[in-house]
């Protein structure tokens, strides 16, 4: 048996550390490592609650608004604060980009190059590459002339020896299925996205003033909303925003679903990478208050071993449900090195006992991470697009349902399948197709409330410290692009007391706690094949397929304060 | 190293036209604030230059200066990666990942020694337990990949001050670059994250004029961190005439009023927000209704509370006091916006005296 060490695994957010045990082309057993720490959770005790989503939402730079916007739901939980109509669709349309353009940025530029041979490229027929995308879609960028030009970009890169980016990729690989042509196009398109992405991704900075790390406020939004005001956002303002969704949906539509089902379609048989079959989602996208869990669009639930037939039921509250235990984590507990705890009752104690670094394996039969390890009823979950598709899809909701029916007819595939790298990689897609629409109803609400005269968009009731009870605790969830997200806050005398998150890709990363109850990126690891393990790109296909997001995973440090001396600094 | 081409001839054999690039040297000459004729220079420049290979390195970070990176309008990211810069190593775009990747960095090192840039994102931890990227420590890796660089860029107030995780009570012993590096040029960039278009011109300046851009006292190049964003703030004539937003969604914040009741930092914090703008020019936070956090300026997480005003506005609380002056005392400012340009200028004035003398001093 052979270790194999990946680190760091690149196109991610954040430092991931995989080790796997190879054994007769297949990876046997597989750990899972997030390598960095920073403390953000003890950093915001004893700060203003109402300050709290600018800390936490520096987090994650990449899924950039969705802690920011779970902070303020949290605190909003904790102090009964309702917010205005427009608040709510001010942030649900932030959000619905935010999972847009993230999605789109991950299939091209996180994802796609373990799929798509860029190099390949070179050999393609401008001709009939154009001649495939014209089959596919009736993007206007199709010409022969216009993938002429694109393999000329590639060709000089790649001839000037400079190759950047795409330096040392496994280019060649026999695991690389797609025809010259198709990844021709696939890399135009990495191109196009990277344009994309900057343009749609301006509604940030419309409502929150930049991005990355838009303005959040708790109450509502700052958003200035006056059609008749030079400094309100009026209908120049607005229709730029109207112009960017459309802009958003037209990519996704022609763009990313035609070149997600093309490249999908090579690779259909390639079915490794499902795992676990435990889902969980929280569910999101009310078309009420998000209090209003029946009016979400997207359901909450959890399946259990891949039993579509029956939908578990999500008590956050419930200190027998969420744990996070740290059995195989660099922390303590009360002094304890092993246990669970609900994040209410939460405790981040930071004690390294891995290899002095530089190492070259970490001592995997113990504590091996910073990730501490989430479990719901002591079970392991896959949070993520695959796991809210399939909630949606059990649950009968009619979107999910005719969506997946449709995509697997046309790849000819049944839906066992979607327990897959190659799954999870479509069910982002096809999510994202129904949160740009979406986005788009929320828009048209939006407007249609500014034409009938509503311009409120932040309630100041509960603003002043001085109306907030002496001790309150709240909840804040949501489906952030890569998962369950949930961010559990304490307030006493008007300051951050406690702060837990619980993020998707500490769900998703965490370590096991014994070799049965495996987290989802290790066990849907063991048994994938590996052609060579000098190469391993079937490895990074599925951890790839996740998403990885790790600066969120290892969020961590909350600390009771009179348990500060206990860190070790230095 | 004749494999290695100047920006120009990449441009042109990947298809590039001269008057596109053109185009791009004239985006690229208004981002750095030259006249439209100076863009004659970074033509010349770019003609000359080769693509200058660049380590991207991640440390303490949450990745959203690198996001903030490829947000860039003008020049576009595509420009910046296939035409000004050779991005050897990144965690977040290189194709190649673990020991792959680790020869990138390595085939830097040897090959290009004294001519890469370093570009650094995120805090260092004095702890080596805390940060390990291929098993090194973040501090490690950092002295390595410095030792050959030309220069140092420390994109984001987390590299440039320690930011986040350095903030109170700073669990992982977290530290900015220029407390571990003291033997290298280094160009500050702080903001969380900075502006897209700031990071892509201090690039730019560094490849076009083959200098590093004049700093001030603080390592901050002047172009883009000079003035106040108070200074420049599209909210400063309701400041001047002592009209105040008292809560957002109140009147005055949808009318534009200034932001500073409700905790805006733009008094004390340089940056060029309320100039150049966010991604394109579209707004930037006080435009949109929020109060400025100050996310550019060293210690800010630990400056707050960010919705508490400031006890006194510097340079400026010697004309009003917003405390007393409201929308029925406007009458009375008006003596008081020249006082307080004045004050303004003149404190501008020995700060840059004081720039030059440790300029010299260095």
């Amino acid at each position: 048996m052979e270790r194999l060490v990946v680190d760091p695994v690149s196109r991610i957010e954040g430092h991931l550390r995989i080790e796997a045990d190879f054994e007769n082309g297949f990876i046997k057993d597989a750990f899972s490592s997030g390598t960095s720490v920073r403390g953000i959770e003890l950093i915001v005790q004893n700060r203003d609650p109402r300050d709290i989503w600018a800390y936490v939402q520096r987090i994650c730079g990449v899924c950039t608004t969705v802690h920011a916007l779970t902070s303020v739901r949290s605190v909003e939980d904790a102090l009964n604060i309702r917010i205005p109509r427009n608040a709510h669709l001010i942030r649900e349309i932030m959000n619905e980009i935010q999972f847009v353009q993230d999605h789109v940025i991950h299939f091209y530029h996180l994802h796609a190059l373990d799929w798509v041979d860029v190099v390949s490229a070179l050999s393609a027929d401008p001709n009939e590459t154009s001649r495939i995308a014209q089959s596919i879609s009736d993007w206007p960028k199709s010409s022969p002339g216009y993938f002429k030009d694109v393999q000329n970009k590639v060709k000089r890169v790649v001839e000037s020896g400079q190759l950047g980016i795409f330096a040392n990729g496994y280019w060649g690989h026999e695991a690389y299925k797609l025809p010259p042509e198709v990844n021709l196009l696939a890399v135009a398109h990495y191109l196009e996205a990277l344009d994309w992405q900057r343009e749609v991704i301006k509604i940030h900075t419309i409502l929150g003033g930049k991005n990355p790390h838009p303005h959040y406020v708790v109450g509502g939004m700052a958003t200035p909303l006056d059609i008749n005001s030079d400094n309100g956002i009026h209908a120049e303002r607005l229709l730029h925003i109207s112009q960017l969704i459309d802009e958003a949906r037209e990519f996704v539509n022609k763009v990313y679903i035609p070149d997600l089902k093309a490249i999908g379609s090579f690779y259909k048989t390639w079915t490794y990478g499902g795992g676990l079959q435990n889902y969980l989602t929280y569910g999101d996208f009310s078309t009420g208050d998000i209090r209003d869990v029946e009016l979400f669009r997207m359901p909450r639930g959890v399946i259990l071993n891949g039993d579509l037939s029956t939908i578990h039921e999500i008590k956050p509250d419930d200190p027998e449900q969420i744990k996070e235990f740290i059995d195989r984590s660099w922390y303590t507990y009360d002094g304890a090195t092993t246990g669970g705890k609900h994040p209410y009752v939460g405790e981040t104690t930071l004690k390294y006992t891995g290899p002095k670094a530089p190492y070259k394996n970490l001592n995997t039969n113990d504590k091996y991470s910073w990730l501490k390890s989430p479990r719901w009823k002591n079970e392991p979950m896959e949070v993520g697009p695959l796991a809210r598709m399939l909630v949606g899809y059990a649950s009968g909701k009619e979107e999910f349902v005719n969506i997946v029916n449709s995509t697997l007819k046309e790849l000819d595939v049944p839906v066992a399948a979607l327990h897959s790298a190659l799954g999870r990689t479509v069910a982002r897609g096809l999510e994202t197709v129904l949160i740009a629409n979406w986005m788009r109803n929320d828009m048209d609400e939006l407007l249609a409330n500014l034409k009938n005269g509503d311009q409120t968009s932040f309630d100041k009731t509960k603003w002043d410290p001085k109306t907030w009870p002496k001790t309150a605790q709240g909840v804040g969830l949501m489906e952030a692009p890569r998962g369950a997200l949930g961010h559990w806050i304490d307030i006493e005398n008007g300051l951050t007391k406690n702060y837990q998150a619980i993020v998707p890709s500490t769900w998703n990363a965490s370590p096991r706690i014994d070799n049965n109850n495996v987290g989802a990126y290790e066990a849907s690891l063991r048994g994938t094949p590996v052609k060579d393990p000098n190469q391993p790109i079937e490895l990074l296909r599925v951890i790839h397929s996740f998403d990885p997001c790790l600066a969120c995973a290892v969020h961590l440090t909350d600390l009771e304060n009179d348990k500060t001396t206990e860190i070790k600094i230095g | 190293m004749s494999k290695v081409k100047t920006v120009f001839q990449t441009a042109l054999e990947r298809g590039l036209s001269r008057r596109r690039f053109l185009q791009m040297c004239t985006a690229l000459a208004a981002t750095l604030g030259l006249e439209v004729s100076q863009s004659d220079t970074v033509v010349q420049a770019l003609e000359t230059k080769p693509r200058v290979p660049v380590i991207w390195l991640q440390m303490q970070d949450c990745t959203g200066c690198s996001e903030s990176f490829i947000r860039s309008t003008h020049p576009k990211v595509e420009s910046v990666l296939l035409d000004l810069i050779s991005l050897e190593y990144s965690e977040v775009l290189a194709a190649a990942s673990g020991h792959n990747l680790e020869t990138s960095r390595q085939n830097v090192l040897e090959k290009y020694h004294g001519e890469y840039l370093l570009v650094v994102e995120g805090s260092v931890s004095l702890n080596e337990d805390f940060v390990t990227i291929g098993g090194v420590s973040s501090k490690e890796l950092l002295i390595e990949s410095a030792k050959g660089a030309m220069a140092i860029i420390t994109y984001g107030t987390c590299s440039t001050w320690g930011g986040l995780a350095a903030a109170k009570p700073n669990p992982t012993n977290a530290v900015a670059v220029s407390d571990i590096i003291k033997d290298k040029p280094i160009i500050h960039v702080p903001g969380c994250p900075p502006i897209a278009e700031v990071m892509t011109g201090v690039v730019g300046h560094f490849i076009t004029f083959g200098t590093i851009p004049e700093l001030d006292h603080q390592k901050r190049p002047k172009a883009f961190y000079r003035h106040r964003i108070h200074d420049k703030c599209n909210r400063r004539a309701y400041f001047d005439a002592g009209l105040f937003a008292e809560s957002f969604d109140d009147e005055g914040a949808k009318q534009g009023y200034c932001l500073y009741k409700l905790g805006c930092k733009g008094p004390t914090t340089y940056n060029s927000c309320a100039e150049m703008r966010w991604n394109g020019g579209v707004s930037y936070p006080i435009q949109s209704g929020n109060p400025c956090i100050g996310c550019s300026e060293e210690n800010f997480w630990d400056n707050g509370p960010f919705y508490t005003r400031m006890a006194t506005i510097p340079g400026t609380q010697t004309t009003i006091n917003p405390e007393t002056v409201g929308i029925y005392a406007a009458g009375a400012t008006v003596a008081g916006i020249a006082a307080h340009a004045t004050v303004t200028a003149v404190k501008k004035n020995k700060q840059e005296k004081e720039n030059v003398s440790v300029e010299v001093n260095n």
